[in-house]
């Protein structure tokens, strides 16, 4: 007889294990196969920063948390309404984010009284009444997947090691998901070992029929496909959308795309990503250090590529000197900072929004940079080329601040049609007589992208102040005065488009102002609080330096201003001191995203106090 | 191919040279000026980049393109220059302090890598821009102003760090012997990859006579071990002979000539040029000078290029929309 079917509107699954166990791949694909069924979706990968901790401890357990729907949804979600928990490390770490009711699948197998007591478990959570709120289905999972590839030729080692796909056939079965695209996925993953392929398929299918067959699961669910505007999907990260980002931004420049990077956590990923794609002449050069990756971008620049650079915060502080020196050179330049909890090596795989001030003021001298910051992962693509078109109109060093969630996290993302992408073709100086390498474009305030090789142009720049429109070097006081002028009008009119405020109603007292990543918990918030007849405002900058022109007149508008972000205050204080307005800054620091209900919590106290 | 025909003022820019009075730094200049035209690349193509120092202020004071940029960094952003334009032709100026303290790092990556940089090291073995302190290269128990008793540190060899660091080509010269300084950059252009010239440079100010004994005409012949390629190696009192696996320095009357070891710019083996730079000490009295070693090894920059044109070629130029509905996607109607 088959099992019925419940219909859901949501769900969010969190997937844990050792780190060992792959439990990212499973997410990884959990999320591909719900993205194909058209939900719309959000992850939150969450790894530690050991390779390989011990196995069976705490600090060993890594997560992947997905969020899916039958509607649009902002976030990877507060809460897990079911936890696959692969060791007693995975379900000790993770059962605090549980709500109770929720429902919780354990490898059975794991529950040995030793990797019990290295947890510091002194029961079975299984046996001792801890876990009576929930539901717990305890499978032998490492037991069945090796019953079932008893016939391969496979060590019990290497049997084992297909658990995980038992567990996302399980998941599979019990939410509904296609299973084709996994299939081929490991045939493209394994079509060199045979009999890892054949394990891997069959450990899925397993899983899959175990759900089906057993008694243990009595219901299974559905979630419809949510409404999503028409168009060709795919899922995205925000570390692979900024690297299509800049393979765009160089495609719709003509420019040469030259990537100096030095790898480091969480933004090594832009580095692998663009590696993979010289066939658009990109070119990617793996420096000695931060220093060097920057310095080659800016040569590059020099030469009249379009230059990067990626990394996170310990080495944006390595890189400091010579983004000053971009902003003497007045050159071309984008500096990509993933951001990590900080500081020093801080929390290397969390999120965390602190390198603003960084990313603002850290550097020697009156050395200003536009900075911007996406809002989602679907951001980060349209962002990138933001980044280009203002570097190569106002010949300026752009820091573009991503972080730790949004580089890892994922969400659909419709494709835009390649026709529509803007144009950002640059032109250089011309050979021409007497020519002037400091000489401004009267609207952009941008000096000459004079390249070498451009005959009768030759001149020389450098870190020294420079001679207004001659380039010489000068140490003239009224000159240096003028020329720290110039750079920071220069940057202070860089055109960026006003801010948009959601208000519906037109008359909310309180506005919720966010930058970066916590878009999401943010617009999950503000649609809670209106359903429960809330009257709050939304909006977003994504344009930090300079800020958009009609900031002052919205700040004014609201007589509270909540601006949540995950650091001590440093996007309130620069609105504090540009605008002399009072912000109510939100702040947390734990190296994890905001949730929804912290947020809606946060702004209730503020609407009602 | 056009003739171009330039001379060294078209090299010459017109910024006030600002050295002190003497600065071996000005005899550097004129050279590279006068060898330039020979140099045979469009004045346009050239590229010279430095770091900060006196010497850093070289770029300025010729008509090409260049730039002065940061304590240090002058090989990372030429690296990243040479690497992505390689029609041009790109020099590095540097100090000993400016690429064996604070670049050092840098210096030794760009040789390894064996990108197409022609770097002139100019060695004063002092600090001279911010007046008088020891550096990497100072003998040991200098008297500065930041080691009133001397300093401690034991100096970097440049010649032996840039062998160990890979280096395909590796020079010496001197900045008053214009003759030879061009010679050798005349074979550091025509290598293929990173060049470095190691130039014994007088500062009159802070370390005056550093050089004296290469260049006084009482000493200089018997110190100055000049290596030519396919010539024995000697001075006028002294030559270098093989011992077992390294080399040895011998009274000149006290071996046959045809003992003497004939020089091998192209010895594959680096620890031939090693053991050549081992014997520049800090006593200068018998210091090789030339080139030590030249081999032919894959330049970075054309390896790069080619791993792009070799890709293209294979399964042709990327396509935007191509990428961006690469993977998993799904329709929504
Ligand atoms: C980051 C940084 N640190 C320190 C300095 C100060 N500084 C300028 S040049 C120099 C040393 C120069 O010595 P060298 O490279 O030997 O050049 P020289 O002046 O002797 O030609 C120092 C320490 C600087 N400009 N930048
Ligand atoms: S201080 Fe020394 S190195 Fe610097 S310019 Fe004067 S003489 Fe030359
Ligand atoms: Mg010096």
């Amino acid at each position: 007889m088959a099992k019925p079917v419940v219909s859901l509107d949501q769900v969010t699954i969190r997937f844990a294990g050792d780190s060992g166990d792959g439990m990212q791949l499973t997410g990884d694909r959990f999320t591909m196969d719900t993205a194909s069924l058209g939900n719309d979706l959000s992850t939150l990968p969450n790894y530690p920063a050991e390779i390989r901790a011990p196995q069976g401890t705490l600090p060993g357990v890594s997560s992947f948390q997905l969020h899916f729907a039958d509607h649009m949804i902002k976030t990877p979600g507060d809460a897990p309404d079911i936890l696959v928990a692969m060791n007693p490390a995975a379900l000790k770490a993770n059962i605090k984010d549980l709500p109770r009711g929720a429902t919780i699948i354990v490898d059975l197998d794991e529950f040995s009284t030793r990797n019990l007591s290295k947890v510091g478990y002194e029961t079975n959570p299984l046996e001792d009444g801890t876990l009576d709120s929930y539901k717990v289905h305890a499978v032998g999972l490492t037991s069945l997947t090796v019953a079932a590839l008893s016939e391969l030729s496979l060590t019990r080692k290497e049997a084992e090691r297909s658990k995980n796909m038992f567990a996302l056939g399980l998941l599979s079965w019990m939410y509904h998901r296609p299973t084709e695209a996994t299939e081929n996925f490991l045939k493209a993953k394994f079509g060199k070992k045979p009999d890892i392929l054949a394990a891997n398929l069959l450990a899925y299918k397993t899983g899959w029929n175990y759900g089906e067959t057993t008694e243990d699961f009595a219901v299974s669910y559905e979630i419809a496909p949510a409404k999503m505007p028409a168009g060709v999907y795919r899922n995205i990260s925000g570390n692979v959308a900024l690297a299509y980002g800049l393979i765009a931004a160089s495609q719709q420049s003509g420019l040469k795309l030259f990537l100096g990077s030095y790898p480091i956590t969480p933004a090594s990923d832009i580095l692998h990503e663009l590696s993979k794609h010289k066939k658009f002449g990109v070119i990617t050069f793996q420096a000695e250090d931060e220093i060097a990756a920057i310095g080659a971008a800016l040569g590059a620049s020099y030469g009249g590529a379009l230059g990067i650079t990626t990394t996170s915060g310990p080495g944006l502080a390595l890189k400091s000197e010579t983004i000053g020196l971009g902003v003497m050179l007045e050159l071309p330049l984008i500096i990509i900072d993933v951001q990590r909890g900080g500081p020093s090596t801080g929390l290397p795989t969390k999120t965390e929004q602190a390198d603003l001030l960084q990313a603002m003021y850290g550097r020697n001298g009156e050395s200003p940079v536009v900075v911007l910051a996406p809002a989602t992962p679907n951001d980060c693509f349209e962002i990138a080329m933001e980044a280009a078109r203002i570097a190569t109109t106002y010949r300026v060093p752009v820091m573009l601040l991503s972080d730790g969630y949004i580089a890892n996290g994922s969400e659909p993302w419709k494709i835009p049609d390649v026709s529509t992408l803007p144009d950002l073709s640059v032109e250089f100086a011309k050979p021409q007589e007497d020519f002037l390498p400091y000489l401004r474009d009267t609207k952009t305030l941008a000096r000459p992208w004079a390249i070498p090789g451009t005959k009768g142009l030759e001149h020389r720049i450098g870190g020294v102040e420079k001679a207004d429109k001659t380039g010489a070097i000068s140490y003239d006081p009224v000159n240096h005065d003028l020329m720290v002028r110039a750079r920071a009008a220069k940057v202070a009119g860089v055109e960026v488009p006003d801010l948009v405020v959601d208000d519906p109603q037109g008359n909310a007292e309180v506005l919720l102002l966010g930058w970066g990543s916590t878009y999401g918990p943010i617009a999950a918030a503000v649609e809670s609080l209106r359903a429960n007849g809330e009257n709050i405002a939304q909006a977003h900058l994504r344009y930090i330096n300079p800020f958009p022109k009609n900031l002052g007149k919205v700040l004014e508008k609201y007589s509270k201003v909540i601006v949540p972000e995950m650091n001590l205050g440093q996007l309130s204080m620069l609105l504090r001191s540009q605008y002399l307005k009072d912000i109510i800054g939100y702040n947390m620091v734990r190296g994890l995203p905001f949730t929804t209900a912290e947020i809606m919590e946060a702004a209730m106290e503020v609407l009602h106090d | 191919m056009t003739e171009i025909t330039l001379t060294k003022k078209d090299f010459t820019s017109d910024q006030e040279v600002k050295w002190c009075p003497g600065c071996g730094d000005y005899s550097i200049l004129s050279t590279v000026q006068s060898y330039l035209p020979e140099l045979g690349v469009p004045r346009e193509n050239v590229v010279f980049i430095s770091g900060i120092g006196c010497s850093s202020r070289f770029p300025y004071y010729l008509n090409t393109y260049g730039m002065h940029s940061i304590h240090g960094r002058a090989p990372t952003i030429a690296s990243g220059l040479a690497i992505s334009r390689p029609d041009l032709s790109v020099f590095v100026i540097t100090g000993d302090g400016d690429s064996l303290s604070i670049g050092g790092n840098h210096l030794i990556h760009a040789l390894r890598r064996n990108v197409n940089l022609k770097i002139l090291l100019f060695n004063n073995r002092i600090y001279g821009l911010t007046k008088g302190q020891y550096s990497p290269t100072s003998e040991q128990g200098k008297v500065t102003k930041s080691t009133p008793l001397g300093s401690l540190d034991t100096p970097f060899n440049p010649i032996s760090l840039a062998i160990g660091a890979e280096a395909s080509f590796v020079a010496r010269s001197i900045d008053s012997d214009r003759k030879h300084l061009t010679e050798v950059l005349r074979a550091a252009s025509a290598h293929k990859g990173s060049a470095l010239i190691e130039i014994y440079q007088n500062c009159p100010i802070f370390n005056d006579g550093a050089f004296d004994s290469l260049k006084d005409n009482e000493t200089k012949e018997g110190a100055l071990l000049k290596m030519v390629h396919g010539e024995p190696i000697k001075s006028a009192t002294h030559g270098l002979v093989h011992a077992g696996s390294s080399l040895k320095l011998v009274e000149l009357g006290s071996v046959a000539e045809s003992d003497l070891v004939v020089h091998d710019v192209h010895n594959p083996d680096p620890s031939y040029a090693f053991a050549l730079s081992r014997f520049s000490n800090s006593k200068l009295d018998h210091v090789p000078v030339g080139i030590f070693r030249d081999v032919e090894r894959a330049e970075y920059g054309s390896q790069v290029n080619g791993q792009i044109s070799d890709i293209i070629a294979a399964q042709g130029a990327g396509d935007l929309k191509t990428l961006l509905t690469s993977g998993d996607t799904w329709t929504v109607a």
